[in-house]
């Protein structure tokens, strides 16, 4: 519940924060060099003398943009090659598995920051190697499931009466996989945000559009954090920390509802 | 027993193989002709280039390129460093090892602190201790690591707590005790922050652990048995609990790795991870390529031993 309502709050600013930031993020004034809050900066400014409330604000935008879009490529290919995989068997199974774990094994930032690097750091590169290294857990959940599904008695009978494969994945093993998916999506979000904030703050991200790294990478890199200017990090980071647990609290309240796994009664243990 | 680690090592091999066909192929893309960027030269003619090229075995068809690459990844040649015009593994090894000097102790801390804070909390499920480690244990989880190294710099740059590189620039120190005592002193804060960054996430798993087994038949039945509780967590669920624990800390070695990359980076500790930053920024492409490949290599082995652990933990691995 707590999640949902953080998400709410999140997705009002998102949409609403070119109306509601006090001032045009990319509106500086030099005059007003790094000043701590006041009333008439609520969060004070950064170097450039832009407010940094709006910049927070307008920071949403691109932030959780990329946490979607990063997060849907994510599930499409990570839901497609897990039911694939569950369903086909064999070499099929194999093989896709044996991606999936090599995609597992390699640290995905060390990977994003290597790829980003070749490709160029560019928004629409950044969603596309966030999305294309977050979709094993999914294909991996993915597949369990379809491996149960596969085997329940309904989806038999469905083939004996002559039902064909895409019929069967489409109206009996996806329905019941894709409740699963649901709380990953919210995980796979919730580290999507985290991942690309990581990597626009090491600069291997767009630094030219605003987004709540963007904002800590300036932080850093004008020296603000070793002047000891709190307001300059205190904000972008904050609100990466309550957009990722918003998503991670959503995901794990989702995971208890749809986990089949997680049994009610227990009987040992004090509380 | 030994069928099961011969097929998980053949698999990490596969593994490996794959990772160094990658990155191959991913570094041949990078933009930029290899000669130009080593040498750096812009009075460079075409005629000499062409000759280095040849050299360097750049004009060959790549599936020959691809075997060179393979034959020296094995005999140790890693290439030549753009930047410091040294072998890769003169500038890897330093790196690694400062690496592992960070990283190794703020692993076991944060798996010591974070198993503990999960087991009393699923245990108690539902309590005020429960409730306090697991909302603890959350905001860990989302914290980003860069954020709370600068937070942690922040809040003690008056204090006199080192907040970059690995020892003091210029100081020399009369004996080895004073030379390790400056360097734990630098690893105050990085530590902290990879150690508090790492834990909240085992707590969270270990409690889930626990709480499955709680769910379980035997342990229901031992309870009402009249075992005492403390030896029935202690002795049973926690060996139990432990196992999917295992395999989720080992995937974790990932996210560790990159944790520590993003903390070195924030604190100029000269390790792997300030190298890849750096060597980015430097386009020094070999140094980049043997880190990745070296990283991915420590992810693969600790999987693989992870693997071997756990066929121990669990017998009913051994034989499936």
């Amino acid at each position: 519940m707590v999640g949902l309502g953080i998400l709410v709050f999140l997705g009002i600013i998102a949409l609403l924060a070119p109306y509601i930031s006090p001032y045009n993020p990319n509106q500086i004034d030099p005059s007003a060099i790094l000043q701590p809050p006041s009333a008439k900066h609520p969060f004070g400014t950064n170097e450039l003398g832009e407010d940094i409330l709006s910049l927070v604000l307008w920071g949403s935008r691109i932030s959780l943009l990329v946490g979607f879009l990063a997060t849907f490529i994510a599930i499409f290919v990570g839901t497609g090659v897990g039911v694939t995989a569950g369903y086909a068997g064999d070499w099929i199974d194999e093989s896709l598995m044996r991606v999936t774990d090599f995609f597992l094994v390699i640290p995905a930032v060390v990977l994003a920051i290597v790829v980003a690097a070749v490709l160029g750091p560019s928004l629409l590169n950044v969603i596309l190697i966030i999305g294309l290294l977050s979709w094993p857990p999914t294909a991996r959940v993915v597949r369990s499931q379809t491996l149960v599904v596969k085997t329940l008695p309904f989806v038999e009978a469905s083939k004996a009466s002559g039902a064909g494969t895409w019929f069967v994945i489409r109206r009996h093993i996806l329905p019941n996989v894709l409740p699963l998916v649901y709380a990953n999506t919210a995980l796979t979000i919730s580290n999507a945000i985290f991942t690309q904030s990581a990597l626009v703050f090491l600069g291997v991200g767009d630094v030219s559009d605003i987004s709540w790294g963007q904002i800590l990478h300036f932080a850093y890199s004008s020296g603000a954090i070793s002047a000891g200017y709190y307001w300059y990090a205190i904000p972008p980071g904050f609100m990466i920390v309550i957009a990722v647990l918003g998503f991670a609290l959503t995901g794990f309240a989702l995971d208890e509802v749809f986990n089949p796994k997680l049994k009610e009664g227990l009987v040992v243990g004090s509380s | 027993m030994g069928r099961y680690i011969a097929k998980r090592g053949l698999s990490s091999l596969v593994t490996f193989f794959a990772t160094v066909v990658l990155t191959f192929v991913l570094f041949r893309l990078l933009p930029g002709n290899p000669i130009t960027l080593l040498f750096r030269n812009p009075l460079l003619t075409k005629s000499e280039i062409d000759t280095l090229s040849a050299q360097f075995g750049l004009n060959q068809p790549l599936y020959v390129q691809f075997f060179d690459y393979l034959r020296n990844v094995f005999l140790g040649n890693w290439g030549i460093s753009f930047y410091y015009r040294a072998p890769v593994t003169q500038v890897l090894f330093p790196a690694m090892i400062n690496s592992v000097v960070l990283l190794l102790p703020s692993t076991v801390l944060a798996i010591l602190l974070g198993v503990s804070l999960g087991i009393i909390s699923g245990w108690k499920r539902g309590s005020a201790s429960d409730v306090s480690i697991l909302s603890a244990s959350l905001i860990l989880y989302a914290l980003p690591t860069f954020w709370l190294g600068i937070l942690l710099i922040m809040l003690t740059i008056k204090t006199g707590i080192p907040v970059s590189g690995m020892m003091s620039v210029g100081v020399t120190f009369p004996n080895a005790f004073s030379y390790v005592a400056n360097v734990l002193e630098h690893m105050i804060l990085p530590m902290t922050t990879l150690t508090l960054v790492i834990l909240g996430q085992f707590a969270i798993i270990m409690r889930s652990s626990i709480l499955g087994e709680l769910t379980q038949d035997y342990v229901v039945a031992a309870y009402s048995k009249g075992m005492g509780t403390r030896r029935l967590l202690l002795k049973h669920i926690v060996p139990n609990a432990m196992l999917p624990t295992v395999t989720i800390i080992a995937i974790s070695i990932g996210t560790v790795v990159a944790g520590a990359v993003l903390t070195e980076t924030v604190f100029s500790w000269p390790g792997v991870g300030t190298l890849i930053y750096d060597s980015i920024s430097r386009r020094d492409y070999p140094v980049l390529q043997g880190a990745f490949l070296v990283v991915a290599l420590i992810v693969i082995l600790s999987n693989f031993v992870a693997d071997v652990v756990y066929s121990y933990l669990d017998p009913r691995v051994k034989y499936s």
